[in-house]
């Protein structure tokens, strides 16, 4: 492997732009969270050269998996031509000579996101890195990182769930949306970082390798292959994903190709209706190839 | 009678300690301060047996070492020295050998405490059937249903009014908030309760309605008690044995009913005098 790669200016950087040892570093962090799922492994982040909360975390653990024949996806809110989505890409090309780029779900063989988990079920071959804002789920419950620390250990995750009481009190559900806190492996509860609802149900028994990386928060975690993740709640009052019905009780269909097993971002129309389209776009892509081949065939 | 509690050589000393400490400090010396090291020797060697569904008292001038007493014994402060077993229907835990998840165990499950102070014991932030709620979830109880139930049967049992089982303590009386503290402390039936002074500071007709609740919970559920006041008047009414505290050590022990007739220690016959 050529580790030395030179930019447009005639800078060299690193394969990856990591040094070896920052991602040899890295390396260590994410066999240590897979070892303990779910466990937040803190981890030296480094520098990079975009703001922090730009999936910087999240970038360092893609920089530090990279082989040279990866097939990278780089997604954002599920859709690869977002502006953030582009630039992590075109820094992921720059950086790394020979690695090659798709938006294709089902070609990829690590995928970088924010906000969603693609549609298409994820292979044993794939790897998954999410880029988390707020790494702790007990941040909200409790102020000092010391006390937390001993809560994940004990697994006391009882204020926690007394948050989740409260809401089924005021609202009659739990109202949570984004960032739905989940029981990995019997123990350690996530952030799982804000995929919706919808996405939750993907890391329990998932084939692939799902890693989340927290740059400011410098935190590593991970839901290891075909582990257990259980979204808190009661044994009387389930979990639930979000709701896609309309007034009339119907699925509501993808205005573009209309899915209706996907998760629906909502748009407002200039005449200001309401429309619905898969918020992942390799998905709609591949729903609206599918049946206009089933069209375009013969009977 | 089965025995609940067994409190051998107690002692919690703030700051470094010298070996000047014990001799110049108690009843004796007149100070709980080390002249030497300026250590506070809050209390030392404090032995008691506590009993199934008795009340202990707890009595003494103020910073005598009582809150002491029970901060240690439910680990909200580790002792110096001393030990304290627990005698749980088969099993007996060794207290303070206890690694600090054990120690959250029976914290949770086995024990109660009421403070003085409300803000100590409730999280003023969410709602009454929530504070009971936080408790019974560390113990596991999973069903909302279930979990809702039990709170508001332990908020009518402590008379805390149903219609405020959703609202926040921090908007109720002083009464009011012990009531809702008692019936957290009581969420998971522990055969051992702590209450350190939790009349104090109320109105009389409060305090006697607050004082009959905990009569009434003694008799119904057999709940073994550690009674902290400085109050004669509620080791008259809800103890059966006491301990006197001065300094930091206990003076006399005994029937409440013989202490307060027939003190032996000087202290105390002035504590019973200035109370009559
Ligand atoms: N955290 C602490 N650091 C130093 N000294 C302390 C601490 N907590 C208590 N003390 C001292 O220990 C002694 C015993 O205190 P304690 O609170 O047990 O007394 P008390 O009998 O409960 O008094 P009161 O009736 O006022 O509540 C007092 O002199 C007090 O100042
Ligand atoms: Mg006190
Ligand atoms: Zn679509
Ligand atoms: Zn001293």
């Amino acid at each position: 492997m050529n580790a030395m790669s030179h930019n447009q200016a005639g800078n060299a950087y690193n394969f990856g732009f990591l040094d070896e040892y920052a991602k040899k570093e890295v390396r260590r962090a994410i066999l240590k969270a897979i070892a303990i799922p779910g466990y937040q492994v803190p981890y030296a982040s480094r520098e990079m050269p975009m703001g922090r909360g730009f999936g910087t975390g999240g970038l360092q653990l893609t920089l530090s998996l990279i082989g040279p024949n990866e097939v990278v996806k780089v997604i954002d809110q599920g859709s690869d031509d977002s502006v953030n989505a582009v630039n992590l890409r075109r820094f992921i090309e720059m950086t790394c000579p020979g690695v090659s780029t798709t938006t294709a779900t089902a070609e990829c063989t690590l995928i970088q996101s924010r906000h969603r988990i693609p549609e298409l079920p994820l292979t044993a071959r794939q790897i998954l890195v999410l880029q988390v804002p707020y790494p702790d789920p007990l941040v909200v419950v409790e102020p000092s990182e010391d006390k937390r620390k001993t809560m994940h250990g004990e697994a006391d995750y009882s204020r926690l769930l007394v948050k989740l009481y409260e809401d089924i009190v005021k609202f009659g559900e739990i109202t949570i949306s984004h960032r739905y806190p989940t029981r990995i492996n019997g123990h350690y509860v996530i952030d799982p970082s804000p995929i919706p609802r919808w996405d939750v149900p993907k890391l329990n028994d998932s084939a692939a390798l799902i890693l989340f990386g927290a740059g400011r928060e410098k935190k590593i975690y991970a839901v290891p292959p075909h582990t257990k993740a259980e979204p808190l709640a009661f044994s009387d009052v389930p979990f639930r994903v979000e709701d896609f019905r309309d007034e009339q009780g119907r699925r509501r269909a993808c205005a573009r190709c209309g899915c209706v097993d996907s998760f629906l971002d909502e748009f407002v129309t200039d005449s200001g209706s309401k429309t619905y389209q898969c918020s992942d776009s390799d998905w709609c892509d591949m729903q609206l190839r599918k049946a206009r081949q089933t069209q375009g065939e013969p009977a | 009678m089965n025995k609940i509690l067994e409190v051998r050589g107690l002692s919690k000393i703030y700051g470094p300690g010298c070996p000047q400490c014990l001799e110049s400090t108690g009843p004796e010396a007149d100070t709980n301060l080390c002249p030497h090291c300026g250590s506070v020797v809050a209390i030392h060697d404090v032995s008691f047996d506590l009993f199934e569904g008795e009340i202990l008292g707890v009595m003494g001038e103020s910073g005598s070492g009582k809150s002491t007493v029970v901060k240690t014994l439910y680990f909200d402060q580790a002792p110096s020295s001393g030990e304290a077993i627990f005698f749980d229907n088969d099993r007996q835990y060794d207290l303070f050998s206890l690694n600090a998840a054990q120690q959250r165990w029976l914290r949770n499950h086995r024990f109660g405490m009421v403070y003085q102070n409300p803000n100590l014991g409730l999280n003023f932030n969410i709602s009454a059937g929530g504070n009971i709620a936080e408790r019974l979830l560390m113990s596991d109880l999973m069903d909302y249903g279930a979990i809702r139930e039990r709170a508001k049967a332990l908020l009518a049992r402590t008379e805390v009014l149903l219609s405020r089982v959703d609202d926040l303590p921090k908007h109720f009386s002083g009464g009011m908030q012990q009531r809702v503290q008692i019936a957290k402390a009581l969420a998971t039936q522990p055969p051992l309760l702590f209450l350190d002074e939790v009349t104090t500071g109320l109105d009389l007709s409060v305090q006697a309605r607050i004082l009959d609740l905990i009569l009434e919970i003694q008799q119904e559920l057999k709940t073994a008690m550690v009674v902290v006041t400085h109050d004669l008047g509620v080791i008259r009414l809800l103890t059966g044995r006491a301990i006197v505290m001065k300094y930091g050590r206990v003076i006399e022990t005994g029937l409440t009913d013989q202490i307060l007739e027939d003190p032996q220690h000087a202290y105390t016959q002035r504590l019973v005098a200035s109370a009559l």
